[in-house]
């Protein structure tokens, strides 16, 4: 047995408070992100889902870790609304289906859980990279998750730190991009100098999986 | 911000009650989660149709259920689109064993919402299908998009595929006719003033005094180009060439004219407007066979109007004849 560090469903249930915690501290920035490609709605919407996520945690601790996911797929759906809720709502049922049945996650679990939540993503709002969405901070995350796992690093915090790296640098990437799906593309090129508040969102997602990772050593 | 609300939390939950309380014999209300539902529903041996999207379109949706149309409709916030609870809630309330029929305007948010929809009941075994009504000729460059958005076609489809669905089309045929409506359908819209959206407070966009904006959406958003008012005549011309042109309608083509208030501008100046485009159609050779001249589908209190044309055939004059029996829509019963 190596010293890798598994993933259990008490690092799930942490990594959700800290989601909520970073989503709420930057609540306003996601919002007025949206108000200049979008309806300036983003921030308050993700809040809204992740708090009440929060709220109904307390009867969630006995369940399953894909159970836990699919609960909060199914608050993120009835409750964010707009086009960010259909599609965490898609990568949380995703994840949680792919890690239907496990106790406990290695790297490589965490990895195709991941890759199943942006697939969900990709699937749900027909995006590819590129389209100044979620998809431009999560799948050069994954990309570089991957390359850590070839090149044999197995160190949790280490990788996800990279990972954090990559998904940042994906959503500012996004401000010269022109967008081509969801109500920013009606803009045209009135889009380009913005950053996504989407991809910034993901972006704070992983932030909180790192943080959690960091403090639980 | 001056308006007939009483908590700005409240403006659906409280519009729909009244709804629900106005028209008792015709449907019912839901309140968690939200939906409007026919009161004889589910109908047994028939397909339900379901639709729904932002509110601050009224009549649009709700006030289109009833025989020969809705089945059940979703209203989310205002335009804001509905959860996917709601859609998944109001078809196992009115869907019998003929399947669900969706009607969706191309906006992304109510496209992912209604699919998610759609995936849950699907998982249960309940037939689904999706139609997305894409209509406005105003969204010029559809590839680099999410594509045209659904306006007044929309409003054409709900009774034409309601008006089949009590004939006994099943699923399969309704998806084709929707799918039909949808690719015979075009539409243009202008606004003269823009409107407020009770929770922001505040005008969704500035005009000034002598500016009208030209290609809006629904919800507000900004158009085609921003231009000085002009009068009647030139501005019903500014719409009905582009619908025309798109198609295109040509010499000889059967239509079902429709000129639509965009919630705030009266019956008076619809009819200055439509007597503007029977001219047209008329010197255009196209010939109108039907009509429709009101408010269905409305941005809150905009000043403004759309038009939208839909070329017939047989099969679509005898639907759009059918009776029809809901708060907004009503003849031949």
């Amino acid at each position: 047995m190596s010293m890798e560090k598994l993933i259990t469903k008490q690092h799930v249930i942490d990594f959700l408070m800290e989601a909520q915690r970073i989503i709420a501290e930057n609540k306003d920035y996601l919002t007025q992100l949206d108000s200049a490609i979008g309806d300036a709605d983003h921030g308050i919407n993700i809040d809204r889902g992740f708090s009440k996520i929060i709220a109904q945690l307390d009867g969630l601790k006995e369940k399953s870790i894909g159970e836990i996911l699919k609960s909060c797929a199914m608050i993120l759906i009835s409750t964010v609304g707009g086009a960010s809720g259909p599609l965490y709502g898609t990568a949380f049922l995703s994840a949680a289906n792919e890690t239907a049945g496990k106790e406990v996650l290695s790297v490589e679990d965490l990895l195709n859980v991941l890759k199943s939540a942006l697939n969900g993503i990709k699937a749900r709002g027909k995006a590819t990279l590129g389209e100044k969405t979620m998809v431009d901070a999560i799948e050069p995350a994954l990309q570089a998750f991957e390359k850590e796992l070839l090149d044999g690093n197995r160190n949790l915090t280490r990788i996800l730190e990279i990972v954090v790296k990559a998904a940042e640098n994906g959503a500012k990437n996004t401000i010269p991009l022109r967008a081509t799906k969801g109500r920013a593309s009606y803009l045209g090129n009135r889009s380009i100098g913005h950053q996504d508040p989407g991809a910034t969102s993901s972006y704070l997602l992983f932030k909180a999986m790192y943080n959690v990772a960091v403090r639980e050593g | 911000m001056k308006k007939l609300i009483n908590n700005v939390a409240d403006v659906v939950k409280e519009s729909i009650e009244g709804l629900g309380l106005a028209f008792p014999e015709l449907l019912k209300v839901s309140l968690q989660p939200r939906y409007v539902y026919r009161a004889d529903a589910p109908v047994k041996g028939k397909v339900a149709i379901i639709s729904g999207g932002g509110s601050g379109h009224e009549p649009m949706h709700a006030g289109f259920v009833g025989y020969g149309m809705l089945d059940a409709a979703c209203p989310g916030e205002v335009f804001t689109s509905p959860t996917p609870d709601q859609m998944y809630e109001a078809a196992k309330m009115v869907h019998s064993d003929k399947g669900v029929l969706f009607i969706v305007k191309n906006y992304s948010g109510d496209v992912m919402n209604f699919e998610m929809a759609a995936d849950m009941l699907k998982s249960e075994g309940i037939d689904v299908e999706n139609v997305i009504i894409d209509d406005d000729v105003a969204v010029e460059n559809s590839l680099y998009t999410q594509g045209r958005r659904g306006v007044g076609t929309t409003v054409l489809a709900e009774k034409i595929c309601g008006a089949a669905a009590e004939k006994g089309y099943e699923l399969k045929d309704l998806v084709e006719l929707c799918r039909k409506v949808n690719s015979y359908g075009r539409s243009m819209g202008l606004a003269l003033t823009p409107c407020t959206v009770p929770a922001a407070g505040k005008s969704t966009f500035e005009l000034a005094e002598e500016e009208i904006e030209l290609g809006i959406g629904i919800h507000g958003e900004p158009g085609r180009e921003r231009i000085k008012i002009k009068s009647a005549n030139e501005l019903t011309e500014l719409l009905a060439y582009p619908i025309i042109r798109d198609l295109p309608f040509e010499k000889g083509d059967r239509v079902l004219a429709f000129v639509n208030s965009m919630g705030g501008t009266p019956d008076i100046e619809l009819f200055i407007v439509y007597r503007a485009l029977h001219k047209i159609l008329e010197k255009e050779g196209i010939i109108i066979e039907r009509k429709l001249i009101g408010r269905y589908i409305t941005s809150l209190e905009m000043q403004g109007v759309s038009i939208t044309l839909l070329k017939l055939d047989d099969e679509l004059v005898k639907l759009w004849d059918a009776p029809v029996r809901t708060p907004a829509l009503r003849w031949g019963m």
